[in-house]
């Protein structure tokens, strides 16, 4: 006797992702039932398909980045595991994390959730954000409603408030300098209940 | 052993007989033998019981219980982009920063792990077990009375229920039929309205009981009227038969060929229904022409149309489609909500076809629903269909307990339209060159 949807997750996996991502035990069950109710396929992995398939994110501006978030380099299909940890980095923050591998970083430290935003920006990951790719983040956010060239000065004095080195692009430490007074924290997390 | 088996099965067949005609015949004539209240009336009892097991054993259930009002995953925030971003706006200005991408991912994530829509396309999660296994994707073991319970409870719907209410629809829809097109041998009359009125209500309510439906009827008093038209949200066919057993109503829908087929010219050779065929759908003119010609007629009975266009999962109202709003005449809403706790009456029809559906539904412990007759409106001075039909939307998610929403129910199968993303980047665009663009 067991339900469908969670008899296909062994209580192996849920211990082993409750250290890596912090969730708790019921947290991964319900968001487990999600990512069995999402993956029309039932093949056990999230297609991008699966994701677009959902009106709210298909509305989205940067709905296409936040997919893209989630599937590591180069492949076209994300399991559980990589779902619960691209999820993980929006956990609140908690001052006493207890049974977390105390040498990793947690998932959801500010500087991995300042790591996520960074790579919404940076498409090729060579770890720069280049004035190319803010320009493509900016136009997916604003449609066709400005200018291209209102839109290149937006870039380009946006790069020069940030960068630091004179290379013309923002190195991840100058992205997390400029947003030093911003509270991450607080912005780029979701309270899951329960 | 072969003694055994010639002795049971007459026992059987007179056992099966019996209650077939103790359930049928007093349905026939709209007054009840009280089984089915004794029915349901120990099957809460057990229900209840089993809850309480489930309670009592798992510490967990009751902080589920406090905790989760809305049964949500998550507790969304609900800022809006003026709120978050839009604050610069009137200190700075306008500007864009880097940081305005958080506002989206948020937003993003959110509805990855909980969106408004794709839920409604999927059974309702029930908080507390109703000893279907279907019904509850949480579950685990918890004790062997619990599973004897079950057990038992299968052999009892598989064994005893389901060839009960198989036979029963069986006969109910061969006895329409049979006499609608009896009736239809009359000659226009009143007589022979009233005849398929009784006709059409009988195989109904033979067919209700069929499915052990205990339908609650409220504010009668507002029942759709002949010449007018019904609406009502949809979440499975079975909403036809739970309307039609307390009134005569005039169908709508499609052509079909198989048993469909024969049911459909068997009722119009009673009482005039629309049917359309497939490629007549499309002309949307032909359609609301067909459908004014018959609300003008006051004495044909009222048209009972399901504006959401698709099965709805009962928790919610989705987007009501404007063409029944343009037809004119008089509107008599009614809202339908199924009690979860006895079986799950939402069609996915996605997931399941119409066979395994009733199968699924033969099988639950009853169908338990409460119908609201809302009272008659008409379009009023100024406002257009579109206002009228999310006028009425509103009234009937609000008698039946439901959350209305203004997305479109055929997000089941389509794309959402490319017009809600552009509406949002245009918000966003006008908070990034602000008042004073002098970029």
């Amino acid at each position: 006797m067991g339900s469908r949807a969670s008899s296909l997750l062994r209580e192996e996996d849920i211990e082993e992702i409750k250290k890596e991502t912090g969730f708790s035990h019921s947290q991964i069950t319900r968001l487990y039932s999600r990512f069995h109710s999402l993956d029309k396929g039932e093949n056990g992995a999230l297609s991008r398909e699966d994701f677009q398939r959902i009106p709210e994110l298909a509305i989205n501006p940067l709905g296409d980045r936040i997919i893209n978030a989630f599937f590591p380099e180069g492949e076209d299909q994300v399991n559980f595991r990589g779902f619960m940890r691209t999820l993980a980095h929006f956990r609140p923050v908690e001052d006493n994390e207890k049974n977390k591998d105390p040498t990793a970083e947690p998932l959801n430290s500010r500087n991995n959730k300042l790591l996520f935003a960074f790579r919404l920006y940076d498409l090729d990951r060579d770890d720069k954000i280049s004035r190319d790719e803010l320009l493509q983040v900016l136009r997916m956010m604003v449609g066709v409603n400005i200018s291209d060239e209102q839109l290149g000065s937006i870039a380009d004095r946006t790069i020069q408030e940030a960068d630091t080195n004179g290379d013309m692009s923002i190195s991840f430490s100058e992205f997390i300098k400029v947003l030093e007074k911003v509270d991450v924290e607080q912005k780029m997390s979701i309270r899951f209940l329960h | 052993m072969e003694g055994v088996g010639a002795a049971v099965l007459p026992v059987v067949q007179v056992f099966f007989l019996t209650l077939l005609l103790l359930i049928m015949l007093p349905a026939m004539f709209g007054f009840s033998l009280g089984i089915t209240e004794t029915y349901m009336k120990i099957l809460i009892k057990t229900l209840k019981w089993a809850t309480l097991k489930i309670q009592k054993s798992v510490e967990e259930e009751s902080k589920l219980k406090s905790s989760s009002s809305s049964n949500g995953l998550i507790q969304r925030d609900d800022s809006s982009l003026e709120k978050e971003i839009g604050e610069r706006r009137r200190n700075r200005g306008g500007e864009f920063i880097l940081s305005d991408v958080f506002y989206f991912s948020r937003k993003g994530i959110e509805s990855i792990v909980e969106d408004e829509v794709t839920q409604r396309f999927t059974s309702e999660e029930l908080v507390s077990w109703n000893l279907l296994t279907r019904t509850n994707n949480n579950f685990q073991y918890i004790s062997m009375k619990l599973t004897v319970l079950w057990v038992i409870g299968v052999a009892v719907r598989y064994g005893i229920l389901l060839p009960l209410r198989v036979s029963l629809t069986a006969i109910g829809l061969s006895w329409l039929v049979i006499s609608t097109t009896v009736v239809g041998f009359l000659p226009n009359c009143w007589l022979k309205n009233w005849l398929s009125e009784l006709v059409h209500v009988m195989c109904y309510r033979i067919c209700a009981r069929g499915l052990s439906a205990t339908i609650h009827y409220h504010n009668r008093q507002n029942k759709p009227k002949k010449g007018g038209i019904c609406v009502a949200n949809h979440t499975s066919p079975i909403d036809v038969v739970i309307l039609a057993n307390d009134g005569g109503y005039a169908m709508v829908g499609q052509v079909h060929g198989g048993l469909m087929g024969v049911l459909q010219r068997a009722m119009v050779r009673a009482c005039p229904h629309i049917w359309f065929e497939r490629a007549e759908m499309k002309d949307r003119h032909l359609v609301t022409q067909r459908l004014r010609d018959h609300v003008k007629d006051k004495k044909k009975l009222p048209i009972l149309i399901f504006p959401e266009g698709t099965c709805i999962n009962n928790t919610s109202v989705m987007m009501f489609k404007k063409g029944s709003f343009e037809i004119g005449g008089t509107i008599y809403p009614v809202a339908i909500k199924y009690d979860p706790q006895f079986g799950d009456a939402f069609w996915n029809s996605a997931k399941y076809n119409m066979v395994s559906y009733l199968l699924r539904m033969m099988t639950s412990w009853a169908i338990v629903c409460n119908v609201w007759y809302l009272p008659p409106v008409t379009q009023q001075e100024g406002e257009d269909a579109v206002q009228f039909a999310n006028r009425v939307k509103s009234a009937i998610a609000h008698q039946g307990g439901l959350l209305d929403l203004a997305w479109d129910g055929g997000l089941k199968r389509a794309k959402v339209k490319e017009t809600y993303k552009q509406e949002q980047q245009k918000k966003y665009s006008s908070m990034v060159v602000g008042d004073d663009s002098s970029e």
